[in-house]
């Protein structure tokens, strides 16, 4: 066998191999057991979606109120304050549980939440609700504390505690 | 137990973990590669070695892959929300290994010798044993939990299997170690290896029950954590335990990867430093003991120290009561040929290495052959399998499952470490093989089980919760209304 074809299948092993090793990351880069972690904004840059979200609110809430199923329905939760910030879990129609117990979908490490604080889950026409599961300190959606499941609007904080959430697109 | 969710049950309002995807697809497209990337090297040996591609490259390839297929059909039905990392990590694994095996045994150099038994077919039949018993644990095992229930007649039975060797008559004594047994009709087996897993039951649930005691009745000194008396019995007994089979067996390795994983089982189940350190101290004290007056232990580190000086020795014919051996400056010499990409599959000579080529030292022809780049992809290869062992442990719910992951992964990485570290040279040479890699039945069959522990316990972890009762709070808020 010649020399050269000798020396490119012994490249072409190692390449290969390397391949696998990679892929191998890569797979689990993308496990993390259905919660994504994106990367974490600077300060300034939290600062500035803050300052989006503020702005957005009436707007949306119009558009929620007419034809809820247009282009804006939310595609992922984002946590914006406390300790979780820069947490993003995709929506993709299943029901996301909040609280400190270990099975939530995000787990709250904070005092003010309880075990099983609060859930946000889609309709049946795909609005998404905020519903309080008897928490103790309470779930705020804006300024008001909650009492019955509420329809949530982009951009809308949700209060737990000292985590604040949002839906964005 | 639970049956599996349906995914499209996931819709419902129900409160539960996100639905995990079960990632059985990623497994089988990783499983596809990791056949063919050893039916490749294979197909490389025989075109370097003959000039022609091997005959046996079709049957090979399909063995190979129907054991793949076997073992991942078994995780997609009875296990499917596996790692999906593992099986196909652990398959090229050992494909890799049965290539370098078939190329050792068409060596010239290795065929001359008195001992020449053609080992790859071997091999392939362990290896197809280490998966059917890979399927019957992922199988049987339907909850990693139910083992907790054996956690002191794994205890009894890990001592039986390790005090096996020394049964005369049952004992097999090769080349100054006695870690062996003969069956008779069936050949040898290595009980150590099998022994790692039952300790690692018998540790993990004993620990779980002990490690408050463990962790908080301590006096505080100069910064460390200093366990009641009557707490250090337990780790005095296991450092007693693997001393002993250092003495009687001298297996310096088997010795050193139990004591190593009750001390990280400890530390993982205590949160306190001082147990490593105590370990740490006392597996130094044992090691420098024993090897004090053990003259199996003192060529060990000889070699270690000097290996040029052995390997002249060795040339020499010198027999002063020791065995020198060359292989430990045969393998550095192998891994320095080698050099940063190898000489390429079948063109190393790292058959000089004699005696234990294909297993103990199998890493010594990696090195030649695929060079530092390959083994270190075969380094980070052991390490995926770890890390997702420790992946597993941080996401089980029982402490269990997790005292018991940390316990196979951690074996697991002390074994390699072990191996590889005597290969190169960092530390004594020690009497094990690599995962996987070397040839070996028992070896390659424990190492299988140990996989499907894993996978059952990562299989559990990684289930959605079955949704829960209606929470009666949910209730109570509805009526309090402002």
């Amino acid at each position: 066998m010649s020399e050269l074809t000798l020396t490119v299948m012994r490249l072409g092993f190692l390449a290969v191999l390397w391949l696998f090793v990679i892929v191998a990351v890569q797979v689990i880069r993308s496990d993390l057991f259905g919660t994504r972690v994106t990367q974490r904004g600077t300060r300034r840059d939290a600062g500035r979606t803050q300052q989006a979200s503020r702005q957005a609110p009436p707007q949306q809430r119009q558009q929620s109120g007419g034809g809820r199923r247009g282009r804006n329905t939310p595609t992922k939760l984002v946590v914006t304050e406390g300790t979780l910030t820069g947490t993003t879990v995709a929506l993709q129609g299943q029901t996301i549980s909040l609280g400190r117990a270990h099975d939530s979908t995000i787990v709250l490490d904070d005092d003010y939440a309880s075990s099983r604080h609060a859930r946000i889950y889609p309709d049946r026409d795909g609005q998404w609700i905020v519903e309080d599961l008897g928490s103790t300190n309470g779930t705020y959606l804006d300024r008001t504390r909650l009492t019955t499941p509420t329809p949530i609007s982009l951009g809308a904080p949700i209060r737990i505690g000292k985590t604040v959430i949002e839906l964005r697109k | 137990m639970s049956s599996t969710t349906n995914p499209s049950t996931q819709h419902t309002s129900t409160i539960g973990a996100i639905g995990a995807p079960s990632r059985r697809n990623t497994e089988l497209a990783l499983l596809v590669f990791a056949v063919v990337i050893p039916v490749f090297a294979y197909a490389n040996v025989g075109l370097a070695l003959n000039d022609e591609v091997p005959a046996g490259l079709l049957s090979y390839g399909l063995g190979l892959g129907l054991m793949a297929g076997v073992g991942h059909l078994a995780v997609r039905k009875f296990a499917p929300y596996a790692d999906p990392l593992l099986l196909p990590i652990a398959t090229l694994l050992n494909g890799i290994g049965l290539v370098a095996i078939w190329r050792l045994d068409h060596s010239e150099r290795l065929q001359a010798s008195r001992t020449f038994v053609e080992a790859a077919p071997r091999q392939l039949m362990y290896s197809a044993l280490g998966v059917a018993l890979f399927v019957a644990v992922v199988f049987f095992l339907k909850d990693h939990r139910v083992l907790q229930r054996y956690t002191y007649i794994s205890m009894a039975g890990a001592l039986v299997l390790l005090l096996l060797p020394l049964v005369p008559g049952l004992g097999h004594n090769v080349f100054g170690a006695r870690i062996w047994i003969k069956i008779p009709g069936l050949g040898t087996l290595q009980p150590g290896e099998f022994a790692k897993i039952v300790l690692a039951v018998f540790f993990a649930g004993y620990l779980m029950v002990k490690r408050d005691a463990l962790a908080l009745a301590s006096r505080r000194f100069m910064g460390l954590y200093l366990p009641r008396g009557r707490d250090l019995g337990p780790i005095i007994v296991v450092w007693i335990i693997s001393i002993l089979i250092l003495v009687f067996e001298t297996d310096l390795g088997t010795s050193l990867l139990f004591f190593g994983m009750f001390v990280i089982m400890l530390y993982v189940a205590t949160e306190r430093t001082s147990w490593i350190v105590f370990g740490l101290l006392m597996s130094a004290v044992g090691a420098v003991g024993v090897a004090s007056f053990e003259p199996h232990i003192q060529t060990r580190v000889q070699a270690w120290l000097d290996p040029m000086r052995e390997f002249e020795l060795s040339r020499a014919g010198v027999s002063d009561g020791i065995v020198h051996s060359e292989q430990a400056m045969q393998a550095l010499w192998a891994f320095g040929s080698g050099g940063t990409l190898g000489t390429g599959w079948g063109q190393g000579n790292s058959d000089l290495i004699g005696f234990a080529a294909n297993s103990d030292f199998i890493l010594a022809t990696f090195g030649e052959e695929i060079g530092l780049a390959g083994v270190m992809a075969l380094i980070l290869l052991y390490a995926l399998i770890v890390e997702r062992g420790v992946r597993t442990a941080l996401a089980a719910r029982d402490p269990f499952g997790k005292l018991l992951a940390i316990g196979l992964s951690g074996a697991f990485a002390l074994q390699v470490f072990v191996v590889a570290g005597g290969v190169m040279g960092l530390i004594p040479l020690t009497g094990m093989t690599m995962p996987f890699l070397a040839y070996g039945g028992s070896s390659v069959i424990a190492n299988w089980a140990l996989i499907g522990i894993l996978l059952r316990i990562s299989d559990t972890a990684r289930r959605p919760a079955p949704a829960p009762a209606a929470n009666p709070d949910a209730e109570m808020t509805q009526v309090v209304r402002p």
